[in-house]
């Protein structure tokens, strides 16, 4: 029994700081059917608990093992509509794999890498010929076509219901397309993953924000039985200091859609351009601060500066991203926090004047709370800024549809299946429960996808 | 796709493009605008819509030729198709029976100012607008104006038609000789808004401007349009573009409107 995980080769530092290819290389068939043979198909597989949609792990990896590639992906899409995708986002070693078994004597099974293993074979290996399911002429309305409503759609179209996906971009996939780099997740696959999706029917609008150009009411006098809500948490949040509106800030959301989104990366090539700091701050210490860091090293920064005012221990960004941000450069201003910036007479910003933190007994949410050090002020030189402290859900829906319930900071209210106050209404992910994963929208977007069966199911009892 | 149906210029650098896009024309209402994309590679700008006929199903956009993406719109030809149309976005001007409105616009900033003025007037207000131009040659919808009008005033820079100077001459001259304005409405370049702002704010004259920051995503979920109104940040796209003047920082906006100032010259 072998105790180590099978590495992944990946994108020597030196190499990756300089392009935005995908840092981790995959595995190879003999790397996968290796890693996979480790699994000891044990009795009570606690990772499919683990897993927010359910897959049946145990089994696609037994099949993996006997080489059979395309039964071993039919058991993930059965589950997971995206698997290309959750393969490398989904922090796996909170989830699946945290409670494998062979963490007693080992290294768990690499899950996430087996499954993206699986998802790029399939993508080569891609037959045209999906089948619709047999449609039922009853038709559903997703808004906003990023994790939490792709996961509804596929899950729907599969039951039979003719599906339209509308988004408000001109490209699909929501924070898959805008927000996550190309480095974590390349493009073609969020594209591979989105005609998969096709191929199962479900139609994709896009330049089409519900709240604006149709009205949930609209939507339903168009003949839509239900309508289900992932509009997301795409509100970036500010910290309200002075001079934050000084050139050269930006939201992470502006920051990545720019260089992601709109290729500024590319800029002149691309129309759009962006801001490439020759002294880059990022604030915050979730993923997106990382993939913000990391994408400022790439656009050629000398240096970048992460401020986070708590400790490295309480980062909410997965273990893998910040270690690979400290790989490539990173300086990690720990227990810092931004105080206020100051610009140059043409609005630019120029520095920015940080305090320090300690932590003193912890806050609501388990994590010690930050307090400022009297007299700790210090300044930074910089020309760049991305303030990554978060997102609150979109307002548009809530303020376009009178009578559908908002909580404090205009999340939906919803009930685990996706239900809303609204009869026919359902929601789900980052717009029900503020910024989260990938896969807890999916996993909401699938619970809501059986809501609405049941719902249509039982329309014709109603008086 | 969204086809473009008539197109043709109204001026030095200025087009006319008629775009037949039916779901945009059925809920445009003035004050709101249009995020367009041209091809694979272009970039996301924001358009203020000059004017829709939901039975036709058509909106109208009137342009100056600033950068790379409204050149290429001004070298399109009827026929041809927008990729991407994004809209009716924003919030549309709040319209009620103010009693003597006026409505100023500069240069390209007029044309919103026409489907304005005509809620307005339907609205029963006496509507005086003030138009102002580079010069002679700029001048454009002059007639569609008056026609919106109770009365037109028109100024160019140079005084070559109509009377000599700016919009906010005509509209201090007006305000001089003591007549009634209950709310002013100012759509055109920044410094003409913070212009105008400046001159009503003597005379406590309530007044609305239509911002015209820099955007990208424009539905709420970038911040590219951030403007500090009253010491507060607003998002343009999302609580504006119309926002109360005298609570405009102008100046930060005219910062901002200068970021790429740089990338653009190369």
């Amino acid at each position: 029994m072998e105790k180590r995980a099978v590495p992944m080769r990946q994108q020597e530092v030196e190499e990756r700081i300089k392009n935005f290819d995908e840092v981790p290389l995959g595995y190879s068939e003999e790397e996968a059917i290796r890693e996979a043979s480790r699994c000891l198909q044990c009795a009570k597989y606690p990772c499919v608990s683990g897993c927010s949609v359910q897959i049946s792990i145990p089994a696609f990896i037994k099949v993996l093992k006997e080489k059979n590639f395309q039964k071993a992906i039919d058991i993930i899409h059965e589950a997971d509509s995206l698997p290309a995708v959750t393969g490398r986002v989904c922090p796996q070693e909170e989830q699946c794999q945290a409670v494998c078994v062979l963490k007693k004597i080992g290294e768990p099974i690499c899950i996430g890498r087996l499954e993206r293993f699986l998802s790029d074979w399939e993508l080569k290996n891609r037959k045209k010929c999906l089948k619709p399911a047999q449609a039922s002429g009853k038709k559903v309305a997703i808004i906003g076509s990023g994790p939490a409503g792709l996961a509804c759609s596929a899950d729907l179209a599969k039951k039979g219901y003719q599906v339209t996906v509308f988004e408000g971009f001109h490209k699909f996939g929501g924070v898959l397309s805008y927000g996550i780099p190309a480095f974590r997740l390349p493009k073609e696959i969020v594209e591979s993953e989105i005609e998969y999706l096709q191929g199962l029917g479900v139609k994709l609008v896009p330049n089409f924000l519900v709240g604006r150009v149709k009205t949930i009411e609209d939507l339903f006098k168009d003949g839509y039985q239900a309508v289900f809500v992932g509009a997301g948490a795409g509100l970036p949040n500010f910290m309200g200091i002075p001079g934050e509106n000084l050139n050269g800030i930006y939201s992470a959301n502006e920051y990545l859609t720019r260089v992601n989104l709109m290729k500024a990366y590319k800029y002149p090539e691309y129309d759009t351009p962006v801001k490439k700091g020759k002294n880059a701050a990022v604030i915050g210490g979730g993923n997106v601060a990382m993939d913000s860091a990391r994408t400022a090293v790439r656009l050629g920064a000398e240096h970048v500066y992460l401020i986070y005012r708590r400790s490295e221990k309480e980062m909410p960004a997965r273990e893998e991203e910040i270690i690979r941000a400290h790989e490539e450069g990173v300086e990690f201003n720990l227990l810092t926090n931004p105080v206020r910036y100051i610009g140059d007479k043409d609005g630019f910003v120029r520095h920015v004047e940080c305090i320090k933190m300690e932590l003193c007994e912890p806050d609501a949410s388990g994590r010690r709370r930050p307090v400022e050090v009297k007299g700790s002020e210090f300044t930074i030189d910089l020309d760049q800024v991305v303030v990554a402290v978060g997102n609150t859900p979109n307002p548009i829906i809530q303020r376009t549809t009178p009578g559908l319930k908002t909580k404090k900071y205009g999340e939906i209210e919803a009930d685990e299946s996706g239900k809303t106050s609204m009869p026919g209404v359902f929601a789900g992910g980052d717009i029900v429960t503020g910024a989260a994963t990938v896969i807890t929208a999916m996993g909401a977007g699938k619970a809501a996808a059986e809501a609405i069966d049941n719902y249509i199911r039982n329309l014709k009892y109603r008086k | 796709m969204f086809k473009i149906i008539d197109k043709y210029q109204l001026g030095p650098k200025i087009s006319y493009a008629l775009i037949e896009a039916p779901l945009i024309a059925a809920k445009a209402k003035a004050g709101q605008f249009v995020i367009l994309r041209l091809s694979e590679k272009g970039e996301r700008i924001p358009l203020t819509i000059a004017d829709f006929d939901r039975s036709k199903g058509t909106i109208t956009l009137v342009f100056q030729e600033l950068g790379k993406t409204t050149g290429a719109l001004a070298a399109m030809k009827s026929g041809d198709c927008i990729m991407d149309l994004l809209g009716p976005q924003g919030n549309p001007t709040e319209i009620e029976n103010f009693g003597n409105a006026v409505v100023v616009g500069g240069g390209i900033g007029i044309a919103p100012v026409y489907p304005l003025a005509r809620e307005l007037k339907e609205a029963g207000n006496q509507v005086t607008a003030i138009i102002g131009y580079r010069s002679k040659e700029y001048v454009f919808w002059e007639e569609k104006m008056r026609s919106v009008s109770t009365h037109l005033l028109i100024a160019t820079n140079d005084g070559s038609y109509g009377g000599k100077g700016f919009v906010t001459d005509v509209l201090k001259k007006l305000m001089d000789k003591g007549e009634r304005i209950d709310r002013v409405f100012a759509i055109g370049p920044a410094i003409m808004m913070k212009a105008v702002a400046e001159l009503t704010r003597t005379k406590n004259i309530s007044t609305i401007v239509s911002l015209n920051s820099l955007m990208v995503c424009g539905m709420g979920m970038c911040g590219a349009c951030r403007v500090s109104v009253d010491n507060k940040t607003h998002f343009t796209c999302m609580d504006g573009p119309d926002f109360d003047a005298h609570k405009v920082d102008f100046d930060e906006l005219m910062k901002r409107l200068d970021t790429y100032k740089q990338e653009e010259q190369v």
